[in-house]
């Protein structure tokens, strides 16, 4: 291998190690929320910070490769991608830190029935999976599996639409479980945005392996809504 | 089509047996500047050489197929029309080292036998040195050595010494391989003002020169003109896997 090789395939494996670590941040702090265990959700923000040094030593070392190598084709797009992928997992790692937050910072425990009647759970689970999947395209090089993933963000922003009105019924069904209530709205809205993320990291994806720009593009063309 | 000054047309070149060239059909516009670029002894010089037909000097040397210049085959021309209307600036620096500054800008039209009045003469000396980004630098030693100047500056007199003959194409054969980066940058700066007035076409083995200058990039591999594409495509997304390989130092 040359090189750059060396350097791009050193990159590529940091992202993916700062991926596997976000997929696990955001696993335990959906784990955090079911269990209501302060400790693990404590353990997702100490890790918080192995996420940022993750980003930096990338954003580093892409400029390094920048800077010494003068990259080129497909080696460009990949450390462009690149970077733009180690901004959304930052982003992702922010956010089940802020969810770990929520777990850490709530009185009582999260109502199991109110996180199943606003599909919380469920829309916890595909983020995870998306993310997963997303991970998976990115290493297999698989730009079809990339691309599958504008339909499934599909599914998490249907259940943040209907966020509103199920998270109202909660509170009309316990006025008192309204912190809670929200503190689940909230969520919603986030994982909505991990979504966002995967499809964002899709995108790079695809233009690292394809050279084609999917960014922007009608919803009728990539499956995706225009965002960003 | 009335925009194309160079145009190759199934050319080929050989030395002896040897087939340096291979079928190369390329159509130049006026005032691009283009890159030729490939590993040593993909013929890319060798097709340089042929456009004024400094190849057919090297005794064994022939070639097929045509270059048109303004839509006229080079080969049906007289060959020192040919050459002072395509000027050519080489790897190293070679100004006459027995003529002065000034001289060596007219040289081609001392060596030709030329008449040009005095006053014609300075006209001449100052609008290549000016178009060389030269003249500030050397107005005030015009009768000194050509071979006084640093290397940065002997190449900006040789492009100088090219332009006097206001020829419509510069070929260069990696002008500033023999450079520092200060006079490369100096070189390469002059690129960008030369194509105002003139079509250049720029072999390199710098990659980077090559995208930093160039409107057009060509890539040559074993005589074949692999890829010619806009310079940005070929260096963000090149059509073909050989052109991806070189330019990213994959080539076994």
């Amino acid at each position: 291998m040359t090189p750059l090789e060396n350097e791009i395939t050193a990159v590529k494996k940091e992202l993916i190690s700062m991926w596997i670590l976000v997929q696990s941040q955001l696993n335990k702090a959906k784990e955090a929320m079911v269990q209501f265990d302060k400790d693990l959700a404590r353990e997702v923000l100490v890790k918080e910070k192995r996420v940022n040094s993750f980003e930096l030593k990338i954003d580093r070392d892409c400029e390094n490769v920048f800077a010494l190598h003068c990259p080129v084709a497909i080696d460009l797009r990949f450390l462009l991608a690149a970077l733009k992928i180690n901004t959304n997992l930052e982003r992702i790692g922010d956010i089940a830190s802020s969810i770990a937050k929520y777990v850490v910072d709530s009185a009582v425990n999260f109502d199991a029935a109110a996180m199943e009647s606003t599909s919380m759970l469920r829309m916890f689970d595909e983020a995870i999976n998306i993310l997963t999947d997303t991970r998976t395209a990115f290493e297999m090089e698989d730009t079809v599996l990339a691309r599958s993933i504008f339909k499934r963000d599909d599914v998490l922003d249907a259940i943040n639409d209907n966020a509103s009105r199920s998270v109202a019924e909660v509170i009309k069904g316990n006025i008192n479980s309204m912190t809670e209530a929200l503190y689940i709205l909230s969520i919603i809205r986030k994982l909505e945005r991990v979504g966002d993320q995967s499809k964002n990291i899709a995108e790079e994806i695809i233009f690292y392996v394809e050279a084609k720009i999917l960014k922007h593009y009608a919803s009728s063309q990539t499956g995706s809504t225009d965002e960003e | 089509m009335e925009n194309t000054i160079v145009k190759a047309e199934n050319y080929n070149s050989y030395f002896g047996d040897n087939h340096v060239v291979k079928d190369v059909n390329i159509s130049i516009n006026k005032n691009e500047v283009i890159a030729v670029m490939g590993p040593s002894g993909c013929g890319k010089t060798t097709f340089l050489r042929g456009i004024n037909r400094m190849h057919e000097l090297i005794p064994g040397a022939t070639s097929k197929g045509k270059i048109l210049l303004d839509g006229q085959n080079v080969y049906d021309l007289n060959a020192i029309y040919v050459r002072a209307k395509i000027g050519m600036v080489f790897q190293r620096p070679n100004p006459f080292p027995n003529l002065s500054i000034y001289e060596n800008v007219i040289a081609g039209y001392l060596l030709n036998g030329i008449k040009v009045s005095k006053a014609d003469k300075d006209v001449i000396v100052e609008r290549s040195l000016t178009s060389a980004a030269l003249w500030k630098e050397v107005k005030d030693s015009l009768h000194k050595k050509g071979t006084f100047l640093s290397g940065g500056q002997q190449q900006r007199l040789c492009i100088a010494r090219a332009i006097a003959m206001q020829p419509e194409l510069i070929l260069f054969d990696e002008p500033t391989s023999a450079l520092d980066p200060i006079s490369t940058s100096s070189v390469e700066q002059l690129f960008h003002e030369l194509k105002t007035n003139y079509t250049l076409i720029i072999v390199t083995h710098n990659m980077q020169q090559a995208a930093r200058v160039s409107d057009r990039t060509a890539f040559f591999y074993m005589g074949e003109l692999v890829e010619f594409d806009d310079t940005k495509q070929m260096f963000t997304n090149p059509a073909d896997q050989r052109t991806q390989n070189y330019i990213t130092g994959r080539f076994s």
